[in-house]
């Protein structure tokens, strides 16, 4: 299953020249991915693309410099070439022989039943028509179905100078349905997603459900009202995204920020940061996930890592460079987009743990506020806290009723202040994918979080 | 470059019967320094290469497209993605408006986007830029408490699109770029700022210009404060400004109206922005970084009118786009690298600029809120339906003065309502990266959601 991309003798040669000229620490990366995605719309088939990407990267770290070069190409020269392009950082360095002796070798592999590679394309072109369907059949105001399938498989190896030698062979498959509803009040848009670290396997119950929200979403806005301007309760529904803890906090107590005084959380463990209700893990073990992972992108099995519990900051999440810098075990959030990046301090399956509320009663007693459904996309500036994040179904609460829908917006908030808002948290909890973006890197990322509700946030509505 | 256009030229030249064959190829050096804390962080200097293909079948019913990429020149890989392109074009659907771009004798502007100072500069300049940026910002104000990062990075690359129907476009490019993001604390709560200078090569860009932006934005916040609800007057500074203005752009290309997915559909001759709107795409214009001599599909860039006096002139279009509308390609074919589908869209925004200075528009409007940053641009901004909220941070406008600063708030409006509403167009025209260059930009009304 995983074939070898480089040989052990290779990258041990690899490591050894990276270091040769005094790198304290030497890694190489070497990735193997292939892509492929098949676009439906208008009623068509539009275009089905495949692409492979391969090459390795490697880095050496000398104190708190780290010098990092990759190569396309795979053979012995090119990968010395690249040890030697990265350990020019430490050129000050003594020229020692240093050797590596894997100790600690893995291997690893997603458990998916059907890989791409083996489905049939006309198969999946029938998915796509499929979902064209399900789609069209909720309403005549739908004008537009864009059917997007995707599936990635990277294999990787990671060999450093601790003498791990891992490696893991991922399979990803994503389903998204992007809708556009026409109306007299113009154009709506819905959108859902499927994306899991498993195979085509998941498609094949989820479709008619991906397709069917995408258009009720837009078909439901085309009767929507400005949402409200100013401060409100907000009621978020389980599985809406999960997307106000990665902003609200996950960003903020990634340790790459916490060491450069960048965030509002350095210096906070022990101390009340939420609401006692919120525990909040960030998992990478939650297998099938889709910020699910065997190891990270450095070789650390996946863990489970509590950062909140009952509203006291525990723990902050580390890379290789942050937790030797800390003088502490990595927690496996070393994550990269690919060969030719870097690995940071990076997020995977982020999760506020259930409550014991019911999400109907939290509803019903709430008299006033804004109900969403579904979120989309966030940003966070982690240095003072301000966050977003975008609603793309929502609604009004009146007299802890749901009411009219709402048109697209942003709510916005202070880390801290929203995290001590949290009122109450129900039992209905579901996860979420997303990517996430930082310093230019995408990266999968599931969020996840039952109904819950903050007693007061700020809505960006145009009314 | 030769070297490129031969290879190239090897895989056009394998186009069987009833089958055309496009090809994109490109390779780059890429170079990025991090300084921090008065020494290096990080420094990766990289090449790379890819290709990409796109094969055409023909049908009674019209074309057939299929793809295939590889992050990669050499032959196994690129014959591989050729293959799996071939493959993939027999899934498709047929369809009459499915084409290659045919050579249309425009002749493509000839600009010098290539600096190659940038790969004979020494390494250890490049270094010693960011360092002296890290610097000059601590050094700037004794506010600044930290520095998170100060970047130097720079890229040249070499791109060739061919096709076996007669297309040949060879471009190189380069850039350098020096951004910094400065942290100042005056004993109340942090405040960022981030500072941008960017140009062709190492030689042209400015450290100092780079510190004042990121020290001047971050010093300025200082103090800030949510302020109450309100509907008033917004000016949004040349960098939000271009952030609008790109969004707008995107609803203005011919492959967003082909799919049904643009708010200015069927309103060409409408009047859709206050008159003193006039927007063209011009990637002609070498002042422009994302000027280009040739488009994604290897035909000649071109400037298109967009928006005149506030009246809705036309798209831009791709040879797909273009054949649905029953029109000709303006050159406006968008490609995101080797491993793109070529897709209508505007490349070189700018508007026709007006009067006054930022300065001015600000004593002009009087009271509102002026916007110097925006936050979730991607999440709170709905290109198909035009509803637009963003998180902003900026001052508010007192007696046509900048007077406490303000963040943590939102602007809502909608596209249609923003373009309509505005009040003022700046003659500070600011070169940005990105899809548009902006200018301070004044609007009548937008919703502020504060305490």
């Amino acid at each position: 299953m995983n074939e070898i991309l480089v040989s052990p003798e290779v990258l041990e040669e690899t490591l050894s020249e990276a270091l040769s000229r005094g790198g304290e620490f030497a890694e190489v990366f070497v990735e193997d991915r292939s892509v492929s995605t098949a676009q439906w719309d208008q009623s068509r088939v539009e275009e089905l693309r495949s692409g492979r990407d391969r090459g390795a990267g490697v880095r050496v770290i000398v104190g708190g410099t780290t010098g990092f070069a990759y190569t396309a190409d795979l053979g012995e020269r090119s990968l010395r070439e690249a040890a030697r392009a990265a350990s020019a950082v430490a050129r000050s360095g003594a020229g020692e022989n240093r050797r590596v002796d894997f100790r600690d070798v893995r291997s690893y592999s997603t458990t998916a039943r059907e890989g791409f590679a083996n489905v049939e394309r006309a198969r999946k072109v029938e998915l796509l028509r499929r979902a064209d369907d399900v789609a069209r059949s909720v309403s005549p105001s739908i004008s537009q179905v864009q059917v997007t399938l995707g599936e990635s498989t990277r294999r990787f190896v990671v060999a450093n100078s601790n003498g791990v030698l891992a490696t893991d062979h991922q399979v990803r498959t994503r389903l998204a349905v992007a809708c556009v509803a026409s109306g007299d009040t113009g154009l709506q848009t819905g959108y859902r997603t499927l994306a899991q670290t498993r195979g085509f396997e998941i498609l094949d119950d989820g479709v008619e459900d991906v397709a069917n929200r995408a258009a009720q979403n837009a078909v439901t806005k085309l009767s929507a009202r400005p949402a409200p301007s100013g401060d409100f309760a907000v009621v978020l529904a389980g599985g809406s995204g999960g997307i106000l803890f990665h902003e609200a906090c996950g960003h903020g107590l990634e340790a790459d920020a916490i060491a450069k005084g960048a965030s509002l959380y350095a210096g906070r463990v022990g101390e009340r940061v939420a609401s006692p209700l919120v525990t909040l893990v960030d998992d990478g073990t939650v297998e099938g996930e889709w910020g699910y992972l065997a190891i990270d992108d450095e070789g650390n099995p996946g863990s489970r890592n509590v950062l909140i519990q009952d509203g006291v900051l525990r723990e902050y999440m580390w890379d290789y460079l942050r937790a030797r810098d800390g003088g502490r075990p990595a927690s496996a959030n070393g994550r990269r987009q690919s060969y030719q990046h870097l690995p940071m301090v990076r997020m995977t399956n982020t999760y506020l743990l259930p409550g014991d509320d019911d999400a109907e009663e939290i509803v019903a007693q709430t008299p006033y506020g804004v109900y969403v459904a579904q979120l989309g996309g966030g940003q966070v500036n982690t240095t003072t806290g301000d966050f977003v994040f975008g609603t793309t179904s929502a609604f009004l609460i009146e007299n802890g009723r749901i009411t009219s829908p709402l048109r697209d917006c942003n709510l916005i908030g202070n880390g801290p202040e929203i995290l001590g808002r949290v009122d109450a948290i129900a039992q209905d909890f579901s996860m979420t994918p997303g990517t996430c973006g930082k310093n230019g890197q995408q990266v999968p990322v599931g969020c996840g979080q039952a109904t819950m509700r903050l007693s007061r946030m700020t809505v960006g509505g145009a009314a | 470059m030769s070297e490129l256009v031969e290879l190239a030229q090897r895989y056009v030249d394998l186009a069987s019967g009833g089958e055309e064959i496009e090809i994109v190829v490109s390779r780059g050096v890429d170079t990025e320094v991090v300084a921090y804390d008065g020494a290096l962080e990080k420094l990766a200097v990289a090449s790379s290469a890819g290709v990409g293909f796109r094969v055409l079948i023909d049908g009674s019913g019209g074309a057939r497209i299929g793809s295939g990429w590889a992050g990669s020149l050499e032959e196994e890989a690129a014959r591989e993605a050729l293959a799996s392109a071939r493959e993939n074009a027999r899934y498709a659907t047929e369809d009459e408006f499915v084409a290659f771009a045919r050579p249309d004798g425009v002749s493509p502007a000839d600009l010098s986007l290539r600096d190659e100072s940038v790969l004979t500069t020494p390494l250890d300049d490049k270094v010693q830029m960011a360092l002296d940026l890290e610097s000059s910002v601590r050094r700037a104000d004794r506010r600044v408490r930290q520095v998170e990062s100060a970047n130097y990075t720079d890229f040249v690359s070499e791109t060739v699109v061919m096709s076996s129907v007669g297309v040949t476009a060879v471009q190189g490019r380069s850039g350098a770029y020096l951004s910094v993001s400065a942290i100042a604390n005056d004993g109340g709560d942090d405040e960022t700022g981030w500072g941008l200078s960017m140009a062709r090569g190492p030689g042209d860009v400015s450290v100092d210009r780079a510190a004042r932006d990121a020290v001047s934005r971050a010093t300025g916040m200082l103090g800030s404060a949510k302020s109450a609800t309100m509907k008033c007057p917004a000016v949004f500074d040349s960098r939000a400004a271009a952030v609008l203005l790109a969004i707008v752009g995107g609803a203005l290309s011919g492959d967003a109206v082909a799919r049904g997915r643009s708010l200015f559909e069927n309103r060409v001759g409408e009047l859709v922005a206050s008159p003193l709107i006039s927007l063209v795409d011009d990637p002609t214009d070498p002042r422009h970084f994302a000027a280009s001599s040739f488009d994604g599909e290897g035909l000649a860039c071109r400037r298109t009118e967009l928006i005149r006096q506030g009246q809705l002139v036309g798209f831009v279009y791709d040879t797909y786009a273009a054949r649905r509308a029953g029109t000709r390609s303006t050159g406006g074919a968008l490609r995101a690298g080797f491993s793109g589908s070529p897709s209508a869209g505007c490349r070189a925004l700018q508007l026709v600029t007006g009067e006054g200075d930022r300065e001015r528009i600000v004593r002009d409007v009087g009271s509102g809120i002026y916007v110097e940053s925006l936050m979730g641009v991607h999440s709170g901004v709905n290109p198909v339906s035009g509803d637009f909220s963003v998180g902003v941070a900026g001052y508010l406008i007192e007696g046509g003065q900048l007077t406490q600063p303000v963040r943590g708030m939102t602007v809502a409006s909608t596209l249609q309502r923003l373009l309509s509403d505005v009040t003022h167009v700046g003659d500070d025209v600011q070169w940005l990266p990105g899809t548009a260059a902006g200018a301070t930009l004044a609007f009548s009304n937008v919703t502020v959601s504060g305490d």
